[in-house]
């Protein structure tokens, strides 16, 4: 037997199967959605919904494709929030402390509210990779926000008017271009190719007979 | 979570578990894995494809559902655009804002063009921000682009274009580190040696990954560079036509927003498709793992111009899509799970095959244990057989799931399912687009100044795509795509358009006995349950 709940979209209330995600009722109730619906799979973040059980204090955060719905949800859902967003050439600039001052200077202006971790649909800690961008400690900056899908939520709430998924972004990309170890090995390869060190052989395989291919691959070796 | 039966079952699991981590279950040999495939692959289950009636590929197979929308009527066909009002002008006109899209948009912008990309959803929303596994390229000591050519070639049924998997092979490592040299986190050892893992089908270890989210991070990466470099992309509008010029040169195309159903006119002296996939067409009822967009779209924008198709009757089905819990039905488990040691395992507690060999065969495997052999584990959808994901932390340590994995973990946690500890039921789910438009070295089609790039191309993973080879193929023939449509774009001088070849079409199927009421490209799939529908 098919169970169902009662939901509020934006206040107006539809029964769907209790089963269902966020985003499937609110298909079930005959939404064809645009706005606010990307991977389906928790990746994208165009999904964040804010919602309320009935009775409840405390105010929800979540992503409709990965959350399933509960009786009495008053569900409303942020498929966009104006997020600041500033322009940098990732070649001029270097992760130094200052760098965060100029682009964001807000971030100076958190009053530790801890709202942004306490909203974040991914269960960041938000707060502290603030904290660590405010440092200048990018690394632990972009470890800390790694799996933020820039879904805005922490930004709804903060007090400061913090952009957190652009800040970590840029402290990711710092990390990653200038901060992570450079990988010897890619570089010479690199060069390798470029200096034509494996067209023989690749020539070669290009013209061998299928039959022959099929024996080479049959027969490679396998790393362990 | 789990049922009564599941729970039984799961016993049987870790019963044997012990014994399995010691033990690598042998590899099918090369005719086993053919009648496999020609018995269990849905590819060969020929009741579901149609032979198309017009267009460069008439007489070809597809799958049913994509033969109706490539012979189906145009958007614009009734409509009176006025294509003397431009609403955009440009020199390189990007359709698609995925990973290949972005790279295209940001060499195309390199090379001095004027950029434009337009894209259905948000940029970002799309099936690169899902990957999740990695990227590949031979860039270790023990590993060469001509081991890696193999490796694809095998995996492709030999049916690859031999100079597109030469230039996807030779320019894997400089993708890879244009990605890193703009800032994207692959994951290092601390000396700077990338760590990588096996993907199905490979025999080096060669997939590079950002923990599991290795689509986002480069899709963040590419999106945050599209937009420094002011390039803009109009979101919430799709392609619905493309348009010509008098010479049958693509020369821009008809777009319409999303959201107010607008049409309007974009010009552009050269156009480049990056549509992606069509995961969302549910080819044969199966679930997918694709984003919301993903209704392949841009093999009609290119059929209805006259760009041919090829292998677009190859499909594949991803072995691991989540068979439970439903809520997240069809969703993606990466297969980064099984290069990370955990194995394949019926209800009984067998591992029944190699977990690494690749996807088709993989997916026909599991099938045959569910359907032929009756040794899945039922669920609410059909049934499903184990992934033995505690078998990854005891082979590489505690915290690994957590830490190489932690979006799988995520999604799991969140159904009360601690993968950690339990295993997880998988069953294949509808993946990635083998086949699509074909395109020559330059990335162009067979209709001029039209480039495409990305999974919406067909020809360079031949029959059957390894793991990996997606993420670098965007990278490696968007960023051409974008080079050479920048190029040629300022060779152009723009003619009148036309959307001739909409009569043209609908003469076609006219002729050819095609009637319809449908309408293509599809868009957006339809999911409402309305009473009136
Ligand atoms: C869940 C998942 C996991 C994956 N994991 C891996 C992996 O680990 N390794 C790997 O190599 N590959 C992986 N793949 C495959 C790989 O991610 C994709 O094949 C690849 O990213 C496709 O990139 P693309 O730019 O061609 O298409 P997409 O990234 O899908 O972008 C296409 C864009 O075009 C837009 N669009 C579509 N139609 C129109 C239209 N008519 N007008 C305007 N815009 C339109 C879409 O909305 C979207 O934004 C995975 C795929 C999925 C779904
Ligand atoms: S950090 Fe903010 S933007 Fe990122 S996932 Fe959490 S709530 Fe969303
Ligand atoms: S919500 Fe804003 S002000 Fe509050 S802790 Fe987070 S960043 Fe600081
Ligand atoms: S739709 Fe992408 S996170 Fe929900």
């Amino acid at each position: 037997m098919e169970e169902f709940v009662n939901i509020f979209l934006m206040g107006k209330k539809y029964t769907v199967p209790s089963n269902l995600t966020i985003m499937g009722a609110m298909e079930y109730a005959g939404y064809q959605l645009v706005r606010g619906c990307g991977c389906r799979s928790g990746f994208c973040g165009a999904c964040a919904i804010i919602y309320r059980i009935k009775g409840e204090r405390d105010l929800k955060v979540c992503l409709a494709c990965q959350t399933q719905v509960e009786n009495n949800m008053y569900i409303a859902t942020l498929p966009f929030f104006p997020l600041i967003k500033e322009i940098y050439d990732i070649n001029e600039i270097r992760p130094t402390e200052q760098i965060m001052m100029q682009l964001y200077p807000e971030i100076y202006s958190c009053i530790g509210c801890n709202a942004c971790t306490k909203s974040c649909t991914q269960g960041l800690n938000v707060m502290q990779y603030i904290a660590y961008a405010q440092r200048g400690e990018y690394e632990k900056c972009a470890e800390e926000s790694f799996d933020c899908v820039m879904c805005g939520v922490c930004s709804s709430r903060c007090p400061a008017g913090i952009s957190h998924p652009q800040v970590a972004l840029l402290a990711r990309r710092l990390t990653g271009k200038y901060l992570a170890p450079k990988s010897e090995h890619l570089e010479d390869r690199v060069r390798e190719i470029e200096n034509g060190d494996f067209e023989e052989l690749l020539e070669g395989l290009m013209q061998k007979p299928i039959e022959e291919l099929k024996e080479l691959y049959n027969n490679r070796d396998i790393e362990e | 979570m789990y049922t009564q039966e599941m729970l039984d079952s799961v016993k049987k699991v870790e019963a044997t578990r012990k014994e399995r981590l010691g033990m690598e279950p042998r590899r099918m040999t090369a005719e086993e894995k053919e009648t496999l495939l020609n018995r269990y692959h849905p590819d060969y289950r020929q009741e579901n494809f149609s032979v198309l009636k017009i267009g460069p590929n008439k007489g070809d197979k597809v799958p049913d559902e994509l033969a109706v929308l490539l012979q189906a009527n145009s958007r614009v066909k009734d409509l009176d655009i006025d294509l003397t009002k431009i609403d955009y002008d440009t020199d390189v006109l990007i359709i698609g804002g995925g990973g290949a899209g972005a790279s295209a948009a940001i060499e195309a912008d390199e090379a001095g063009a004027k950029v434009m990309m337009v894209t259905k959803l948000r940029i970002g929303d799309a099936n690169t921000m899902m990957a999740e596994g990695g990227i590949q390229a031979a860039d270790k000591e023990n590993d060469s682009p001509a081991i890696h050519y193999l490796d694809a070639l095998g995996g492709g049924h030999y049916a690859n274009d031999p100079k597109l998997l030469h230039k996807l092979v030779t320019e894997g490592p400089s993708a890879v580190k244009w990605l890193n040299d703009l800032g994207v986190m692959f994951d290092k050892a601390a000396d700077g040696t990338m760590i990588t893992t096996h993907g199905g089908g490979t025999s080096r270890k060669r997939m590079h990954a950002a923990k599991d989210y290795s689509g986002a991070e480069i899709m963040r990466v590419l999106r945050d560079e599209v937009i420094n470099r002011g390039i803009p992309v109009v979101d919430f509008t799709s392609a619905v036509e493309l348009i010509l010029d008098e010479e049958g040169r693509a020369a821009g195309a008809v777009l319409m927003n999303m959201e107010t159903g607008e049409y309007l006119v974009a010009r552009a002296k050269t156009v480049i498709i990056a549509t992606g996939g069509a995961g969302r067409l549910h080819y044969q009822g199966f679930p997918t793992s694709n984003h919301y967009g993903a209704t392949a779209d841009g093999l009609i924008l290119g059929y209805r111009v006259g760009a041919e198709l090829v292998y677009a009757d190859t499909i594949q089905y991803h072995p691991t899509g989540v068979a439970f819990p439903e809520q997240i039905f069809g969703a993606l488990v990466t297969e980064k799970v099984r290069s990370l040691g955990a194995m394949l395992v019926n209800a009984d507690g067998e591992a029944f095959m190699h977990p690494l060999e690749t996807r088709d065969v993989c997916a026909a495997s599991i099938i045959r244990e569910c359907k032929d052999r009756k040794k899945g584990v039922s669920t609410v959808e059909g049934s499903g057989v184990w992934l033995d994901t505690p078998m990854i932390d005891m082979i590489h340590g505690e915290g690994t799931i957590e830490n190489r994995l932690p979006g799988m973990f995520r999604m799991y946690e969140k159904y009360d399912i601690d993968m950690r500890k339990i295993p997880i039921l998988v069953y294949p789910t509808l993946h990635y687009q083998n086949g699509g438009l074909k395109i020559n070295q330059e990335g162009l089609t067979d209709v001029e100044n039209l480039y495409a790039a990305g999974e919406v191309v067909g020809g360079i993973h031949g029959r059957n795509r390894l793991m990996g080879n997606s993420l670098l193929d965007i990278i490696v023939f968007g960023r051409n795509a974008g080079k050479n449509a920048a190029k040629k774009s300022k060779t152009i001088k723009p003619g009148k358009l036309t959307l001739s070849h909409v009569e043209k079409f609908a003469k076609e199927m006219e002729d050819a006995g095609i009637k319809t009421d449908c309408v293509s490209p599809k868009l957006l799939p339809k999911y409402t349950h309305r009473k009136d529908e």
